[in-house]
């Protein structure tokens, strides 16, 4: 059975805990115990309805506020897919929290209000899930039931984001409307919108097509631990081992070790699941080679003719994440970038991003929290990558503060500006 | 064909060599309970065919089901690892907590003293616990790397950001992580990785006859631990364990499922949470784990 992992982004107004109780509820993924505690919950509190956000709000200074401050996660499973949901906050100030959500999700589902329509959150979430490169979005139109089910206001509401999103990188966006509250289009098709001939949104979620969605082409391997056994069994065993980052590795492909440039041949892949001839990405292997070269963490194993780059300097949008201290220029951090540390030094901010209206904000020096902008920097030695949205994992860094050990940014890798 | 299983041991392994690869001294916890036995299986796989490249530790409450003892002891036998046991008295009989009295007494809430004081005894850096998100609300909150303070606190507010798989396990001497690589393991994945595997487990998971007498609703075993007050009747009833822990606040299920794949069956028809079914110690509030997980629990 296939996973699919989606977020959810939204806050409680638009009816984001609403909807995932909905998916759990009418894919019977609720426990009796945990519907039973709602339900005396949302008594006690002299609610008029049990209130499903209840269920995803686990924290107990969430419960108070009636906000999602963190990511939580819920499972649930059809029986064509699995699932994983990341549901995320969505006001501004738990922008980091959102990101930490949708940084590895296959989907992400963006609420939009049928009374209200495209509204700045809106924008700054589709902008957020664009960077973040999530190949699928769903735009749920949802509380139809509030607008009359109406044709009308949906097509406006469409043609309203598509007009904004012309200027992001979205790949694939579905528009979907739904009542969340009342169970329209969630599980079960609407009686009350005979016009609407697209698929419900569990039957999308179950068919999203994202076997392309990962990059088969470009191999690459980055080594994360070296595994020899002292045991008298295994006197020659020295496997490398790690989670393919792209592209295919097969018993028999030459191979190529940055940064040393040495090649050899793969003549055997061990995995968890036993020996095997060939890993695609996403796969935790342990490579065998037919030489021994000295290879270590932080190198990558890539084909000859198909290397990352390898440079010291470097272009990215930063997202900036530490609420006790801005963004430094000049200043020495950590990087990780695959499974290398190195450190680094920012040295300018060539503009900052204005989230709600995609406006370049040039003239600034720094970045404070959930600000995001395109920086360059200088590494203390080479990084092998790739641009994020050829390749997310090789195209993926964080900046951590050395003083106070806080993840201070997260970055995506581009090509230099031409 | 890469099925949401392997997924899911593919991103646990990942994350037991990264802590392995970048932290001084980690340690496993290791219950005998089955999602640790999940754990400490993946990590053989992990450095196979090397050894498992750190010792792994029970916080022993001292109230144990025998058959769990004799299954942990056989299982780090098997594996070659080294075992370090905490113990709950040990830290009763050194004045560092007072033993929990009266009828409804548990050693439970002791062990997060004796816990924390075992990672300081050992200075280890990073503590793998088998805890999943699905189980529980504020579990659902976690991180994969969750950092604890000098004291070992969790601050769920404010959490590291974790992004992409890239983890970051910085800290100040004296600080620990706490990391679970089971994070997106279902209870039913567990089940399924034990069934496919042919992985061993405590008896106890089995259907079996044992006394048992009612309490708040859950039936609780018989044990030198636990005894029943007055108007708790005594039966002979046949009952599986779901989860393992402390014999003083576990409670077993009616059950008929003697094998691997009768326990699957039921699992997937289940309506009831394991630890909503079975755990005493997750019913005293609402926010009875997210306080624990404050204070250093697991």
């Amino acid at each position: 059975m296939e996973r699919l992992r989606f977020a959810t982004v939204g806050s409680v107004d638009d009816g984001k805990s609403t909807l995932i109780g909905r998916l759990l509820y009418d894919s019977k993924s609720i426990f009796e115990d945990q519907l039973e505690h709602i339900e005396s919950v949302s008594k006690r509190r002299g609610d008029d309805y049990v209130d499903l956000s209840l269920l995803t709000d686990g924290l107990r200074a969430e419960r108070e506020q009636g906000i999602t401050i963190d990511v939580a996660y819920r499972y649930f499973a059809t029986p064509k897919r699995s699932f994983i949901i990341a549901d995320c906050p969505g006001h501004i100030q738990y922008t980091r929290n959102m990101i930490t959500g949708a940084s590895n999700v296959d989907l992400a589902i963006v609420l939009v209000d049928a009374r209200t329509g495209v509204v700045e959150q809106t924008r700054r979430h589709s902008l957020l899930v664009s960077l973040l490169g999530v190949p699928h979005l769903v735009i749920c139109v949802n509380k139809m039931d509030l607008v009359d089910y109406s044709q009308a206001r949906f097509d406006e509401i469409r043609e309203e984001f598509e007009t904004f999103a012309s200027r992001l990188e979205l790949q694939d966006v579905t528009f979907l409307p739904i009542s969340a509250l009342a169970g329209d289009n969630v599980v079960s098709r609407s009686t009350s919108m005979n016009w609407f001939e697209g698929p419900t949104l569990l039957h999308h979620l179950e068919n999203v097509y994202t076997a392309s969605d990962e990059n088969r082409i470009d191999t690459r391997f980055p080594v994360q631990y070296v595994i020899r056994p002292q045991r008298a069994e295994f006197p020659d065993y020295r496997g490398y081992a790690g989670r393919v980052a792209g592209g295919m590795l097969r018993v028999g492909d030459d191979v190529m070790v940055m940064p040393s440039g040495l090649t050899s041949t793969i003549v055997g892949i061990d995995s968890p699941h036993g020996p095997r001839q060939e890993a695609g990405p996403g796969q935790a292997v342990t490579l065998l080679l037919a030489d021994d070269l000295s290879i270590t963490r932080g190198d990558m194993i890539c084909r000859p003719n198909n290397r990352p780059r390898s440079s010291q300097e470097l272009e990215a949008m930063l997202c900036w994440m530490d609420n006790s201290a801005p963004l430094q220029p000049g200043k020495i951090y950590t990087i990780k970038h695959t499974t290398k540390v190195a450190r680094t030094k920012i040295n300018q901010v060539l503009y900052r991003l204005n989230i709600s209206n995609l406006h370049r904000e040039t003239g600034v020096n720094a970045l404070t929290m959930n600000e995001i902008g395109r920086v360059t920097l200088h590494t203390t030695s080479p990084l092998f990558f790739d641009d994020y949205h050829q390749n997310r994992t090789t195209g993926c860094f964080i900046i951590v503060d050395e003083d106070t050990g806080q993840t201070a940014a997260a970055g995506m890798l581009l090509s230099p500006r031409t | 064909m890469h099925s949401s299983l392997h997924a899911l041991i593919d991103e646990s392994v990942t994350i037991i060599r990264e802590v392995a690869a970048e932290f001084e001294r980690p340690v496993m916890l290791f219950s005998g309970g089955k999602d640790s036995v999940v754990m400490l299986h993946l990590a053989a796989r992990a450095f196979d065919p090397a050894r498992i490249p750190f010792p792994v530790m029970h916080i022993d409450t001292g109230h144990n089901f025998p058959e769990v003892i004799e299954f942990r002891d056989r299982c780090v036998a098997d594996l070659g690892v080294q075992l370090i046991v905490g113990s709950v008295q040990a830290s009763i009989d050194a004045g560092r907590v007072a033993d929990a009295t009266g009828p409804r007494a548990s050693r439970n809430p002791l062990q997060t003293v004796t816990l924390l004081d075992s990672i300081a005894e050992h200075r280890f850096d990073a503590v793998f616990g088998g805890a999943r998100r699905d189980e529980e609300r504020a579990r659902a909150k976690e991180r994969v790397y969750s950092h604890r303070d000098s004291f070992g606190q969790w601050d769920p507010k404010n959490q590291r950001p974790e992004l992409w798989g890239i983890y970051n396990g910085r800290h100040k001497p004296g600080e620990h992580f706490r990391i679970f690589p089971l994070s997106n393991w279902t209870e039913l994945d567990i089940w399924t990785f034990i069934a496919e595997h042919h992985i061993d487990l405590p008896s106890i998971y089995f259907a079996h006859k044992r006394p048992v007498f009612l309490r708040d609703g859950m039936w609780m075993a018989v044990t030198d631990f636990l005894q029943p007050e007055a108007g708790e009747e005594v039966v002979d009833k046949m009952v599986r364990f779901r989860t393992v822990g402390d014999a003083t606040c576990t409670a077993a299920i009616e059950s008929v499922a003697v094998a691997v794949d009768d326990i699957i069956a039921e699992t997937a028809v289940a309506r009831v949470t394991e630890r909503g079914a079975t755990r005493a110690d997750d019913r005293m509030s609402e926010a009875g784990m997210e306080d624990r997980k404050r204070t250093g629990y697991f």
